[in-house]
């Protein structure tokens, strides 16, 4: 474990600009905290927080100078690993004849700064989506084996989140390159750092930095505790897949069905949600056309459209369809849960619809 | 992309496409030999391949291609030809919405883009030994042709065979001549009906279930291959099981939206099962549980 | 209390039935009332109980699947809903959802069999009854599959 201040870290952060990196990192824009390009740490959103509740985004100044420390931004992390909008490739059509010309990718050298353990998590579980059964991603793969992870422990919790309860926080334990720990006082401003790879270590080998002492590790570790008592939801996992498949049929479905909108809000801000279409795009000639990936919902009316109907159009079938592929099919599909407690779904509904509401109310109507 | 290890049921299916090593995101080319009209709304498509790639085509009964309508999209295809043979593929295809209607329009001649074989197949080899009954309702006649291909070729390897086929009319039935042919040349049960007919029509007139019912099966050494509507496979499947077939000795192929047709886009998940990738064909014990419950 | 033999004579199905034969299936019989909306019955559950219906709407329905919801029928007023319980295996083929409240006298399955096995001849005044449902339905089912008013 060692010890690094402000100052260093803004020159750690150019040194991954100097390794070729491009830096992601947290910024304010429209009114929230949100995760775009940076330049470097004077971009973060210093002395902001975020109020989250159901249906509501509030950013608020803190009385600290603090550069993490607000909850989570409204988007994750997978709009720069798996982005809403992608040209798979082109083609042209002359006479009888066509050909097919696959879109060239840049490598690109993502460097994550600030990621949540929740979201750390989350990527964690695409890496599975995107690589499970016979074909994998190469998309998705191309960009996330150059991405560099700072994350960043939580010192805060907010109202909806619960990565307790599904075992995703608040601190990091892996996958990073360099994990920090934010702690800051009347009196100090410093971040404990852990590496996690060869990469890492290479990053702060020019930096030269101490050792934290034992005093500034318990400082850390207290302020990671201060997260674990402000966590404001918490959900029951045990046996959750079984809850889920024995109570399709519940009548709790009809319920949320009289509230949800259908927006798709939640699986655009869900950090694991992966549904996406294909469009294909052609000129008014029909001499070329294009093939583009873009990102789909389960909410979407059309999403279960087949020539002889639609399998799915129900509002009250779709709520069901995404609650329990998130919490109950996504354990047979992929071994884990697919939520990591992150609690944008309930933070962005429009109608405040919880989903650690639904399967508190789903165990108290359960049949059996 | 690239092909992993993964498990036996997708190891078949994995085989073949290293075989045809490809990006399966990436179509490649095929040109249009024949095209024809098997009803008023169902026309078949014989092609042969023009990317390297695919010269060595090969696929298992009961896989499916997406086809490319330049410009449309794509649609999900099952393909209808014979599995042994190599490179040259035919499918047969109903005419039902967007892209179908420009697949409708292809001419002798021109390319279409195809990216596969995906999905997993008829149980042509774990059935052998035992008795087979084929049940199909009008174009799910389609994807189990190749499983028919393959049994009548390896003829001895099984023991009796029926195939019962429903349509809705008479003008709605499929491969007419090659349904007698099996009947005649195989030693194979073959039983023909329809929803409804004129006076014009000598055959059977009766939902495909009454096929069934009339069979005289051993239940313990018969493996059945239901395709068709999913309404359809429901009833048949509930008359399967009256008959006394185990769950376990019932497969289907079912159908649901897809677009990438590798297990990654979610639109034609059923429950924990991704039709692309798990299925279309699925022995009925992987999807029994959710089978009937309202839009899942 | 309602006198059940007096409701049982008034409804349609069982109307000619002699007052002896009713008298020994009263026991069997018990007033049931369903809201707008509530499942009297879903396919594939135990068919336990026939219907008379007395006063509301119901509808037969079935799950097609891509096709959404299909109704095959309406039952309502003096109708009787339900032969399942007396041909085996005794489940129901569709679910039945109530449009118009309903009241109705439920006949337990079970309790009627026993009562047909001991004396004969009520079984065959109630088979009598319910072949003439059947055909009934049949009928009506086959000139609905005619299609008669099909777009050619």
């Amino acid at each position: 474990m060692k010890v690094i201040d402000k100052d260093n870290l803004g020159r750690l952060l150019q040194i991954l600009k100097e390794k070729g990196y491009d830096l992601i990192g947290p910024a304010l824009k429209d009114n929230a905290v949100i995760y775009t390009e940076i330049n470097g740490i004077d971009d973060l959103p210093v002395g902001w927080t975020d109020e989250q509740d159901a249906g509501k985004y509030r950013l608020k100044k803190r009385k600290d100078n603090a550069l993490f420390g607000y909850v989570n931004s409204p988007q994750s992390w997978k709009r720069f690993l798996f982005p809403p909008r992608l040209k798979l490739w082109e083609a042209g059509k002359k006479g009888k004849s066509l050909d097919i010309k696959p879109a060239l990718f840049k490598t690109s050298k993502l460097a994550f700064i600030g990621v949540r353990s929740c979201e750390l998590s989350a990527i964690f579980i695409q890496d599975k989506v995107f690589n499970n059964g016979p074909f994998s991603d190469s998309y998705y793969n191309n960009i996330r084996q150059n991405c560099f992870i700072v994350s960043v422990n939580c010192t805060t919790a907010g109202k909806n989140c619960f990565c307790i309860s599904m075992k995703t926080g608040p601190k990091a334990k892996r996958g990073f390159d360099i994990s920090l720990t934010e702690v800051i006082s009347e009196k100090e401003h410093y971040f404990t750092l852990e590496t996690g790879s060869k990469k890492g270590e290479e990053i702060i080998k020019a930096l030269d930095l101490k050792d934290a002492n034992e005093g500034e590790i318990s400082q850390a570790e207290r302020a990671v505790q201060n997260a674990e008592t402000k966590m404001g939801k918490q959900m029951d996992t045990a046996d959750i897949k079984e809850l889920f498949y024995n109570n399709l049929e519940s009548p709790q479905w009809n319920e949320v069905a009289s509230r949800c909108l259908t927006c798709t809000n939640c699986t655009m801000v869900c950090p694991t949600c992966f549904c996406f279409t294909i469009e294909d795009v052609t000129d008014l000639r029909g001499e070329y056309a294009s093939r583009m990936r873009r990102w789909d919902s389960c909410f979407a009316l059309d999403y279960s459209k087949v020539a002889g109907g639609n399998f799915r159009t129900s509002p009250k079938a779709r709520y069901r369809q995404w609650i329990t592929h998130k919490l109950a099919s996504w354990i047979d599909q992929f071994g884990t849960s697919g939520c990591v407690g992150c609690g944008r779904c309930i933070t962005w509904c429009p109608v405040g619809i919880d989903i650690t509401e639904e399967v508190k109310k789903l165990r108290g109507n359960k049949k059996t | 992309m690239c092909i992993k290890g993964c498990d036996p049921w997708n190891k078949l299916q994995a085989e073949t496409m290293m075989q045809n090593s490809f990006d399966p995101m990436i179509p490649f080319r095929m040109r249009v030999m024949k095209t024809f009209w098997e009803t008023e709304d169902v026309f078949s498509i014989d092609l042969q391949p023009v990317d390297e790639a695919v010269k060595t085509f090969q696929f298992q009964p009961g896989q499916f291609n997406m086809l490319y309508a330049f410009g449309a999209g794509e649609a999900a295809i099952s393909i209808s030809s014979d599995s042994s043979k190599i490179g040259s593929i035919s499918h047969t295809i109903h005419k039902v919405g967007y892209v179908t209607g420009k697949l409708s329009q292809l001419k002798k001649g021109d390319m279409v883009a195809i990216r596969g074989p995906f999905g997993s197949h008829w149980p042509v080899d774990e059935a052998t030994g035992k008795d087979i009954c084929i049940v199909a309702g009008g174009i799910g006649l389609a994807p189990l042709r190749p499983s028919v291909y393959h049994i009548l070729k390896h003829r001895k390897k099984y023991g009796r065979i029926f195939i019962l086929y429903g349509a809705r009319t008479p003008g709605d039935l499929l491969f007419r001549v090659e349904l007698e042919q099996w009947s005649k040349k195989h030693n194979v049960d073959v039983e023909v009906t329809v929803d409804r007919a004129d006076s014009t029509w000598r055959g059977q007139v009766g939902i495909v279930t009454t096929l069934i019912e009339l069979l005289k099966l051993d239940p313990q050494n018969t493996v059945a291959m239901v395709c068709g509507p999913e309404l359809m496979m429901k009833f048949c499947i509930d008359e399967l099981l009256d008959k006394g077939l185990p769950i376990s000795s019932i497969y289907l192929s079912m159908e649901r939206n897809m677009k990438c047709a590798i297990g990654f886009c979610g639109h034609c998940q059923l429950l924990p099962r991704f039709i692309c990738k798990d299925g279309p064909v699925f022995n009925f014990k992987q999807v029994e549980k959710f089978f009937n419950v309202w839009e899942v | 209390m309602e006198d059940l033999s007096k409701v049982l004579h008034s409804h349609p199905f069982l109307s000619d039935l002699d007052d002896h034969y009713i008298g020994q299936i009263v026991g069997c019989a018990q007033n049931v009332v369903f809201r707008e909306n509530e499942y009297i019955f879903r396919e594939g559950e135990e068919a336990k109980r026939f219907y008379l219906i007395r006063t509301g709407k119901i509808a037969l329905e079935i799950n097609g699947r891509e096709k959404g919801r299909i109704r095959v029928l309406t039952i309502g007023t003096g109708q009787i809903l339900g032969w399942s319980w007396i041909i085996l295996p005794y489940r129901w083929h569709f679910d039945a959802q109530v449009l118009e409240n309903v009241r109705a006298i439920a006949l337990d399955g079970e309790c009627l069999r026993k009562k047909f096995d001991e004396e004969p001849r009520l079984g065959y005044e109630m088979l009598k009854r319910f072949s003439q449902i059947l055909e009934q339905r049949l009928n009506v089912t086959r000139i609905q599959l005619i299609d008669v008013y099909k777009r050619v």
